[in-house]
């Protein structure tokens, strides 16, 4: 299985190709979250380190319980606990970590670029989870893993990113492999919330979420990080949930099967009505499920194929 | 085109002789089930249930194992193979498991099956079903049930094509390939 | 001194006799571009001549330089660097920044404030003017604060800087905010007919920014610092001109905007200049993808159709001179995240080659790159350089505007290494700089 990779900084350096080795293997590894023993020797005596700069409890758990599945020692090291407070660099954190030889180094920073910046500059495989308002490609692979389970196929889809596109890694990441595997992807927001150039990359821009969602196979929820705005984003969430909150009366809009997917943390009643999370479209959990496999997948193709294919 | 080591007439023969070898061993078919290593065991373990079925008139029940992620070559600078799905539909435990596999050479396959098969439960007993030995064994494992036992040198390829995979029945053999950055390991 | 300075050894000597014959001389303040022989003696250029002209005994004890296939130029002027002494001496001192200087070929270099203690009193000036004529070699023009302290509040003694020797007035790295200080600031310089040099930023549009807003900074999830920041300082700036009669010079401009509101107030009349960094001419923000902290700067990287506007702003002379904005930072200033690294980059040993990028594009021809970088910034700045005449002082760059090679951050100079053109290949390579007739760099 090649995949030419020794580091997972973003969907951007991935092709099609990777993607679906990415998400065929996935499948495998669903199974074995399945069994009696969870667990399966292919990582024993190899080393993890999940680099929490940010606090995250379930992307870092996710990584934690993909690791120890796979028999990989899994040490967690988060911004409170590090030498980052203690006034050392990045870089000599990093440093640091390396020289206890780990195999793969979990990153999650609210930075941009941290990741690529760490993978220039050490040794082992870096997987970035999570860098800034730039890339979660874990998250991205676990969203598609999940639209792959309730839909034919992921050509000519139809996506609606609703929310906080400019801050989000989330929508940067799905939209990247969106479009590598020909789905087609409406962001959905307030203008303030839409980063200059979004048609760049290829997507279409609204501004009303009930015209967006008419017509969509998958509608994506994200986050609204109230203390990521300053008063000019918006101007109160009781507004923004009037306009962007998805309800149970604005989905009779949208097609009967369509899925609703949500990073999480769900702010209910914000971004997402609890009737909405109820109603069986929503596949919260089923993603959750999917991420650990995902993160089980690319720690074994990272290190599988590390070695031979330097990236 | 070198000559098949074996025909499928050949084969045939060894699965229906392989049925009855198990059946007798395990006087009947009470408490069986098969399982057979992807890839090429999958299609022998099916052949031998459906042999199983008319001489016996039980289908005995089958799993399904990749062995890849219990190999001790993971991450070793190789290349990673394809990974399938394990699928055991069925409780291991207390149930009489006869593995099946295409060819046994070295014994690592066996030794990750096995690992694997631990994993699902606690058997009352694991035998191993065969079609080729070729012999070179690295751990101290043996068949219980062997087709035909084919004497080989290292640089040997065993290749068995089953008309499931492969459009045809039969096996040959043929010198290695060199093809290092292909890792043909299909092959203990 | 709480530092050790490098001392140049070449700085002891007395000046030399030199003749440069065979090159190709381009002194674009006397309208001269031809093959002509120079003599220099005491400092002071003594005869410039056709090939061959200047008699035998004038050369007794000369030495010569063979400038066949050079070009000859007045010494390069950067009008705009940072040179960290006093105060952050771990990225670059006036020594260093001196050896650097003359490395890329510039003479005379014109220092911003921004230092610690700020250069808004004349203690801090003078202090920088005795230690480049102590340790330096290149001439060093002070570029005192607008304000004291940067703090965009008060007016600097601006009368009593102009006489310990200030060329111009800035707050650089920072812009003049507030309307009436900057509406003061011009009036007042006026009585010393000297520039007053605008970082143009809106602070409030860039908050937080670290590089151009556009698609790639949606891409790349940094938070943008649109052009508009560049173009609403431009327009005020050049609305406070008419009233007040000050002379408003332009920094580093990038943006398509200021380029056009400089062309339209040049075209009325208005006293305003404005200078171009290389990198903003030929990067983009393009370069920033893969988080090289050395594409961060302020203004950042624009976008192709900003670097296609500055360039034509260098074609129809919206654009005056060419100044570096060298901002020298160590790694540990930059080896963080994108977002936490310093702004700046260094420039002078890499604006010859890069400016002869634009010669190579047939953007400017080799003689208005050469006036860009002497004798235009002489004349804003008021300054008696950028000329070769007899009689003026022996500040002469000579370079190969063939030699190819690759641009090799180790080989700098400069205390520091932060440049996003490594390995970047080049055309156009300095071989003398001479200050005052002293050798002060060569390379062959």
């Amino acid at each position: 299985m090649p995949f030419p990779h020794k580091d997972l900084l973003g969907i951007g350096q991935l092709s099609k190709d990777d993607i679906l080795t990415i998400l065929d293997a996935t499948e495998s590894f669903k199974e074995i979250s399945t069994r009696p023993i969870k667990k399966v020797p292919t990582l024993r005596g190899r080393t993890i380190v999940n680099l929490f700069f940010e606090p995250s409890t379930r992307t870092r758990t996710s990584f934690e319980i993909a690791g120890k599945r796979l028999s990989a020692d899994v040490i967690n090291v988060t911004g409170s606990t590090s030498s980052v407070t203690k006034g050392e660099s990045l870089l000599d954190t990093a440093y640091n970590l390396e020289a206890m030889n780990p195999d793969i180094l979990v990153v999650r920073h609210s930075a941009s670029g941290v990741p690529h910046m760490l993978a220039q500059k050490i040794n082992c495989s870096v997987i970035n989870a999570g860098d800034g308002a730039h890339e979660h490609p874990t998250q991205a692979l676990l969203d598609l893993a999940t639209i792959r389970e309730h839909k034919e196929n992921f050509d000519g889809l139809k996506v609606a990113i609703v929310g906080d596109i400019t801050h989000s890694r989330v929508a940067r990441s799905n939209i990247l492999a969106m479009k590598t595997l020909g789905m087609t992807v409406t962001v959905v927001g307030p203008p303030t919330l839409i980063p200059v150039g979004m048609e760049s990359l290829g997507v279409r821009v609204s501004h009303n979420l009930e015209e967006a969602i008419a017509d969509a196979d998958v509608i994506m929820m994200l986050r609204i990080q109230e203390e990521r705005h300053n008063q000019t984003s918006f101007p109160s969430l009781r507004e923004y949930s009037i306009l962007f909150g998805l309800t149970a009366e604005k989905l009779k809009k949208a097609k009967e099967d369509v899925i609703i997917l949500h990073p999480g943390p769900v702010n209910r009643g914000v971004e997402i009505s609890p009737d909405v999370i109820e109603s069986g479209h929503c596949l919260i959990l089923n993603q959750v499920n999917n991420g650990v496999a995902v993160r089980m997948t690319l720690m074994y193709l990272l290190l599988g194929g590390a070695d031979e294919n330097p990236n | 085109m070198s000559q098949p080591a074996l025909t499928a007439q050949d084969i045939q023969r060894a699965l229906i002789r392989i049925a009855h070898e198990i059946l007798e061993r395990n006087k009947g078919a009470d408490n069986l089930a098969l399982v057979g290593i992807r890839t090429r065991g999958v299609p022998l373990a099916q052949r031998l249930i459906e042999q199983i079925k008319i001489i016996e008139g039980v289908e005995v029940p089958l799993g399904l194992l990749d062995i890849t992620l219990y190999r001790d070559d993971v991450a070793t600078g190789k290349q990673n193979p394809v990974l399938k799905k394990t699928d055991i539909p069925f409780a291991i435990t207390e149930k009489t498991i006869v593995l099946v596999d295409d060819v046994l050479f070295t014994g690592r396959t066996i030794r990750a099956a096995i690992d694997e098969l631990m994993d699902f439960g606690r058997p009352a007993g694991v035998q191993l079903a065969v079609l080729i030995d070729r012999g070179h064994r690295e751990l101290p494992i043996r068949a219980d049930f062997v087709g035909k036992n084919l004497p080989t040198s290292r640089d040997m390829r065993v290749q068995v094509q089953l008309a499931e995979n492969d459009d045809t029945d039969q096996v040959i053999l043929e010198k290695r390939v060199i093809d290092k950055g292909l890792n043909k390991r299909k092959e203990d | 001194m709480l530092h050790e300075f490098q001392v140049d050894p070449r700085l002891q000597e007395a000046p030399l006799k030199i003749l440069i014959k065979g090159g190709r001389l381009i002194d674009p303040a006397n309208g001269v571009d031809g093959p002509h022989d120079l003599l220099v003696d005491k400092g002071k250029i003594k005869q410039v001549s056709r090939p061959g002209q200047i008699a035998e005994p004038q050369l007794e004890g000369a030495k010569i330089i063979d400038a066949t296939g050079l070009i000859v130029s007045p010494g390069f002027l950067d009008m705009h660097v940072h040179f960290r002494e006093p105060g952050h001496e771990y990225k670059e001192t006036i020594a260093t920044g001196c050896l650097s200087a003359v490395a890329g070929g510039f003479t005379g270099v014109a220092v911003m404030p921004n230092t610690n203690p700020v250069n808004d009193n004349r203690s801090v000036t003078e202090l920088i003017l005795a230690q480049s004529k102590a340790n330096g070699g290149t001439h060093v023009y002070p570029i005192p604060a607008i304000s004291r302290g940067l703090k965009g509040e008060q007016l600097t003694d601006m009368a009593e800087l102009a006489e310990a020797g200030a060329i111009g007035f800035s707050d650089d790295g920072r812009p003049v905010t507030s309307n009436e200080l900057m509406r003061r600031a011009l009036e007042y310089s006026r009585m010393f007919d000297l520039p007053v040099i605008q970082h143009s930023e809106v602070l409030d549009l860039t908050a937080g920014g670290c590089m151009n807003e556009g698609p790639i900074s949606t891409e790349l999830g940094l938070k943008g610092m649109p052009t508009e920041a560049e173009d609403i300082m431009v327009y005020r700036d050049i609305a406070l001109l008419p009233k007040t009669g000050g002379r408003l010079h332009v920094a580093h401009i990038s943006s398509a905007g200021a380029v056009d509101l400089v062309r339209q107030a040049k075209a009325k009349g208005l006293s305003v200049t404005c200078e171009v960094a290389p990198h903003h001419f030929i990067l983009t923000d393009e370069s920033v993808r893969g988080f090289d902290t050395n594409t961060k700067m302020s203004p950042p990287l624009r976008a192709n159709r900003d670097v296609e506007a500055v360039k034509e702003g260098m074609k129809d002379g919206t654009i005056d001179i060419i100044a570096t904005d060298h901002a020298p930072h160590a790694e540990l200033d930059k080896q963080v995240e994108y977002s936490c690294a310093a702004f700046g980059i260094v420039g002078l040993e890499t604006a010859l080659p890069l400016s002869m990028e634009m010669v190579a594009e047939k953007i400017i021809t080799l003689p208005s790159m050469i006036d860009m970088l002497t004798a235009r910034p002489a004349k804003l700045f008021k300054l008696d350089k950028g000329n070769l005449a007899e009689g003026k002082d022996a500040d002469i760059t000579i370079f190969d505007p063939s030699a190819e090679y690759k641009i090799d951050i180790t080989r700098f100079k400069s205390k520091s290494k932060n440049s996003p053109f490594d390995g970047r290949q080049v055309k156009g390579k300095i071989r003398y700089t001479i200050v005052k007739g002293k050798i002060l760099f060569s390379e062959n």
